[in-house]
Formats: C-alpha cells, sequence, structure tokens
C-alpha cells in the first residue's frame, strides 16, 4: 500500500479532481492532440506561443488520475516560462520516469513534478505521465499529427 | 420466514472441484508484490494446466522436427502428433471432416484468412456485410479493409442498453445485398452470448454465409459446428487454456474447397514450376510454411484438458460464480455494470465512479487482482456506453469465490484512495 500512497500524492489526486488551466483558450495559436491507443487516454494541448514564450496554455480531454494530475501541473509549471526552459523541464521529468527507483530525485530541477517519482515503481504508467509533456513538445515545434505513445 | 424454494439435486457430473483443478495450474500460486495472486483476466489469455505444458515440453524435448516433409522418424511422429491434435479440434467443434480445420495463429489470422479468400472473391461493388456493434477490433478492422478495397458497405447491427443484439434490426438490414454477417460468439469486453444459431439460419435465407469470432465462445459455450450450422468459426488457443501463437479457423468444406489461397510459399502447394502452380487441397493449402507445430499439440492438450473437467460442469461453475460476483460487486459504492444482457458469459465489465478504470486497475493490481482495465479492442462498444474504458474481470473454473472476495475488498481499497 505504501507504493501506492507515493503514486497517489495528495496533489495528484487533487489536480485530477480539479485540474489547473482546464478547457480552451481563445487566443491559442497551436494546438495539438495526443492519444495514448493503449489505454485510450486522449487530450488536446492548447498554447499562445509569442516568439520564443509560451504566454498561455490549457489542456482538455480525458485520461486516468496520472495524465490528468501531470497535464495539469505541467500547465502550471511552463506558463510564461520560455520555450527552451520547457522542454529542458520536460527532458529532466523523463529523465526522473525512466530512472532507476532508488535515483535521488532532484527536486530543484523538477519542482512540483517531483511529486511524480512513485510513478517510477509502475512502469505501465510512465506514458500516462508523460502523454501532456510529449504533446506540449510537439506542439511547440509544431507538429501536425496526433502525438501518440506508441 | 417464507419457505425456500427447492433446488433440484446438483447432478454430481455438475460440480468441480476446484482445489484440485488449481493446483493444475501452476502460475496460479504465484505472488504478486507479496500478495496471492487472483487472476481475472482470463478474456485477454488464460492460464495453462501442467498437461499443456508438459505435452509442449514433450514435444521440444522428444520428438522435435518439421512436419510433412522428412522421411526420417521423428518427422513422421512429429507429422502424425501434429494431425492428430487437428482430428481432437475436428471432434471438440464437431467438423464433419478434419480437412474443415484450418491451423492459425489465432482469430485474427483467421478473420484476415477469411476476409481475404472468401471476401475478395465473393464482395463486389455496392454488397454488404453486416457486422455487430460489438465486435472486436479484429472482427471489424478487416471488414472495413475489404469493403474500402471493393466499394462495399459495412452494415452494424445495434444493441440495447444491456448490450443485447437486436435481432429485429438484423432482419432488417439483411438483403440480397448481404454476402457475409460477422459476428462474435460472445463479446469480449460486455460478455453478451449472440444466437449463432438463430443469425445463421437467417443470413443463409439470404444467401449471406456467417463468419463467427468464436474467441470467447470457445473458452465458455458449447460449439458444435454442425448445430450451429455457421460457415466459419475462428478462435485462438491462448484463451482455452492453450498455448499463444496457434489459433483455428474452421470452415465449411465446400467453401473451402473453392476459396484461393492466403500466403503463398512451402506446403500449401500441389506442384511448382515457373509456367504455374497449383494449390493442396484444405486444409494444406491456406498453411502455408512451417506452422507452430508444438502449439497445435499443446492445444490438443488443452482440449483434453478441458474435456476432462467437463463442458457442462465448467458452464455451472461459471454461471455460478457469476451470479455470487455480480451480487459481491454491488455492494461498491458507485460502482455500475456495464453490459447486463441475459444471456452472457462470465464477464464483468465495470466503471467505478468517474475513476479512471486504468487507476482502478493500479490499485487492483497492488492487491495481486489482475484485471483488464482499457477498451478491450472494442472501441465502438466503449462509445455506445459513452464511457472511455472499464474495467473488466473475465472469469475462468479455476477462480474461487475466495477471489472474488478479494477483488471486492481492493474496490473499497480504490474508493478510500479516491474518497
Ligand atoms: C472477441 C475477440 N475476438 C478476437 C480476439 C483476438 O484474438 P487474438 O489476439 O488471439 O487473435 C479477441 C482477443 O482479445 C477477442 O476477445
Amino acid at each position: 500500500m505504501s507504493e501506492l500512497r507515493e503514486l497517489y500524492q495528495e496533489i495528484i489526486l487533487e489536480h485530477n479532481k480539479t485540474p489547473r488551466n482546464f478547457g480552451k483558450i481563445e487566443t491559442a495559436n497551436r494546438t495539438q492532440e495526443g492519444y495514448n491507443p493503449l489505454c485510450g487516454d486522449h487530450l488536446h494541448v492548447h498554447l499562445y506561443v509569442n516568439g520564443d514564450q509560451i504566454e498561455e496554455i490549457s489542456f482538455e480531454g480525458s485520461g486516468c488520475a496520472i495524465s490528468k494530475a501531470s497535464a495539469s501541473l505541467m500547465t502550471a509549471a511552463i506558463k510564461g516560462a520560455p520555450v527552451a526552459e520547457a522542454l529542458e523541464l520536460f527532458e529532466h521529468f523523463h529523465q526522473m520516469l525512466t530512472a532507476e527507483v532508488d535515483e535521488p530525485v532532484d527536486d530543484e530541477r523538477l519542482g512540483k513534478m517531483a511529486i511524480f517519482a512513485g510513478v517510477r515503481e509502475f512502469p505501465m504508467r510512465v506514458k500516462c505521465a508523460t502523454l501532456a509533456w510529449h504533446t506540449m513538445k510537439a506542439a511547440v515545434l509544431d507538429g501536425q499529427d496526433p502525438v501518440s505513445t506508441e | 420466514m417464507t419457505a425456500l424454494v427447492e433446488r433440484p439435486a446438483m447432478d454430481p457430473s455438475h460440480s468441480i472441484d476446484v482445489e484440485k483443478i488449481r493446483r493444475d495450474f501452476p502460475v496460479l500460486n504465484e505472488k504478486i508484490r507479496d500478495k496471492k495472486l487472483a487472476y481475472f483476466d482470463n478474456g485477454a489469455t488464460t492460464q495453462k494446466p501442467l498437461t499443456v505444458i508438459y505435452a509442449v515440453q514433450r514435444f521440444y524435448t522428444t520428438e522435435n522436427a518439421n512436419i510433412h516433409r522428412g522421411v526420417h522418424f521423428l518427422s513422421q511422429q512429429a507429422t502424425f502428433a501434429y494431425e492428430r491434435a487437428r482430428g481432437r479440434i475436428g471432434q471438440f467443434l464437431n467438423a464433419r471432416d478434419n480437412s474443415e480445420i484450418v491451423f492459425v495463429r489465432g482469430t485474427t489470422e483467421a478473420i484476415n484468412l477469411v476476409a481475404h479468400s472468401y471476401g475478395r472473391p465473393n464482395v463486389g461493388e455496392g454488397d454488404e456485410i453486416i457486422i455487430s456493434h460489438i465486435e472486436h477490433h479484429s472482427n471489424i478492422v478487416p471488414w472495413q479493409m475489404l469493403c474500402e478495397e471493393k466499394g462495399a458497405k459495412l452494415k452494424v447491427v445495434p444493441i440495447n442498453e444491456a448490450g443485447e443484439f437486436l435481432f429485429d434490426e438484423y432482419e432488417k438490414l439483411l438483403s440480397e445485398r448481404t454476402k457475409i454477417v460477422a459476428v462474435t460468439h460472445a463479446s469480449n469486453a460486455l460478455g453478451t452470448i449472440l444466437p449463432i444459431k438463430e443469425i445463421t439460419a437467417l443470413a443463409h435465407k439470404h444467401g449471406a454465409v456467417t463468419v463467427v469470432d468464436g474467441a470467447q465462445g470457445v473458452p465458455h459455450l458449447p460449439v458444435d459446428m454442425q448445430d450451429l450450422d455457421c460457415d466459419f468459426y475462428a478462435f485462438s488457443g491462448h484463451k482455452l487454456f492453450g498455448p499463444t501463437g496457434v489459433g483455428v479457423l474452421y470452415g465449411k468444406k465446400q467453401l473451402l474447397d473453392a476459396m484461393p489461397p492466403w500466403e503463398g510459399g512451402g506446403s500449401m502447394i500441389q506442384r511448382v514450376s515457373f509456367e504455374g502452380t497449383t494449390y493442396a487441397d484444405p486444409p494444406t493449402r491456406f498453411e502455408a510454411g512451417t506452422p507452430n507445430i508444438a502449439g497445435g499439440i499443446g492445444l490438443e492438450a488443452a482440449i483434453d484438458y478441458v474435456n476432462s473437467v467437463g463442458r457442462e460442469a465448467i458452464a455451472a461453475y461459471e454461471t455460478e460464480l457469476y451470479d455470487y460476483a455480480v451480487e459481491a460487486i454491488g455492494e461498491v459504492p458507485g460502482l455500475r455494470l456495464i453490459g447486463t444482457a441475459r444471456e452472457k458469459v462470465a464477464v464483468l465489465s465495470f466503471v467505478l465512479g468517474d475513476i479512471h478504470p486504468h487507476d482502478i486497475g493500479t490499485i487492483l493490481d497492488a492487491e495481486g487482482v489482475a484485471v483488464r482495465a482499457g477498451h478491450h479492442c472494442a472501441q465502438p462498444t466503449m462509445q455506445f456506453y459513452q464511457v472511455p474504458a472499464t474495467v473488466r474481470a473475465s472469469l475462468a473454473f479455476y477462480n474461487t469465490r475466495g477471489e472474488i472476495d478479494t477483488l471486492v475488498k481492493a474496490l473499497h481499497k480504490v474508493n478510500e484512495v479516491f474518497q
């Protein structure tokens, strides 16, 4: 049960219940669809990118608690950030999720995203935690086709 | 207190000794994260009894050789064993002739084979193919591909809220344009049983053939081909307690005889020259290349095992366990059963409040309970119920009431985490 508590932390459950930046934004100039065919998680990420700055970001869709909370926390973390910084954070986040379970977590770099460290115990759920991020990345790099985790 | 209705005495041939059976399935003793395994993902694949494991092991240990080609002793032995397995499957399905049994990789390959070798020559522009709303993707996509290629139309028989096949609607869809009716024997996502015999009789009246996806039918239901009278029937060995990578296409002899091959290669020929090739008779015509020999032999062992437990006893036990499970999970607050057809195999598909099935699956797994969480390769079925996914517990005759209790307890835990 302790691994479960690690996974389903209060903050994750809370963001699942009341996700931040949920819905469409009128001013969006980038929209990207993301899809996890294995489990049917499906979301859209909307961004307003101005120069190299992510000024606005939101998401909508359906998914498990992990994917929804990760999307919600992502929007909170990178809203107002330079694109390069957002991509770098994704890089660190991804590394953390796929690292060995006992590897120390770099809280400073990851900020709130560090609470997803518990996902490492559940390799099948890594894709849930990264779906929104992959989608955001494709959007800022101006991808056209829907992003798939497979 | 009112007098209890007297139950008919249990026919002893209808009861099974589940503890004894469980000893035949070694994997059931496994511990998952320090918890006893409760395996409820039988719809995805079933566990294997020792007799199957040993049959495969024995083949590789003492009999291994390729079939239908060597004159040496082992090749003859292997050929004999493989063909004996075919015969056993023929008996099991009550086929008229062993040549009606084609070995394939599984249900998916069997349906694709029919779409290719029966569908392509027999379906033309403006023709129609009928399927049901609750098909597995493997009984949807091959027909969509065929329709696209031929300019034919795919018609879908709707279901009601319980997940039942609407026979009247089916009747309305049938016409002289209908060439193929492809339906599942039992739905993997809901458990609904379809009335194959009646569906077939009506299809025949309109000159159409029926293709039955038996992946979930074979493990639970009587499969008498002469009684059902369907034209094709497909199933997978691995869902019938046999090995993965082997399955069966049953096809009526006169249909198979008229069909062109599916893949070209070794074994499926009569004579090859650069001027032209003549093909072997069925079933060989459809079995190009070296098949899964050990798989076929393992499947025979699986059928022997199922027969030794008794098909009727299995059905009776599963029904009783299913009724117990429905009542038990009914106590979990927020739980909604998806698929409540009167005629069902032992499948419990459900959602729990607005908790995503994946989260439920992960929490159940932490309690040692293995279920499937997802769309079950039946997205149109999920769309009908307007859910992205469900949790599915699909039962087998080695499951127990104790395991159901474990499932219920774990579901309460899910509610606790997500309170
Ligand atoms: C109803 C149904 N049809 C077809 C299939 C496909 O079987 P296989 O993957 O063994 O080819 C399955 C298995 O998931 C099934 O449940």
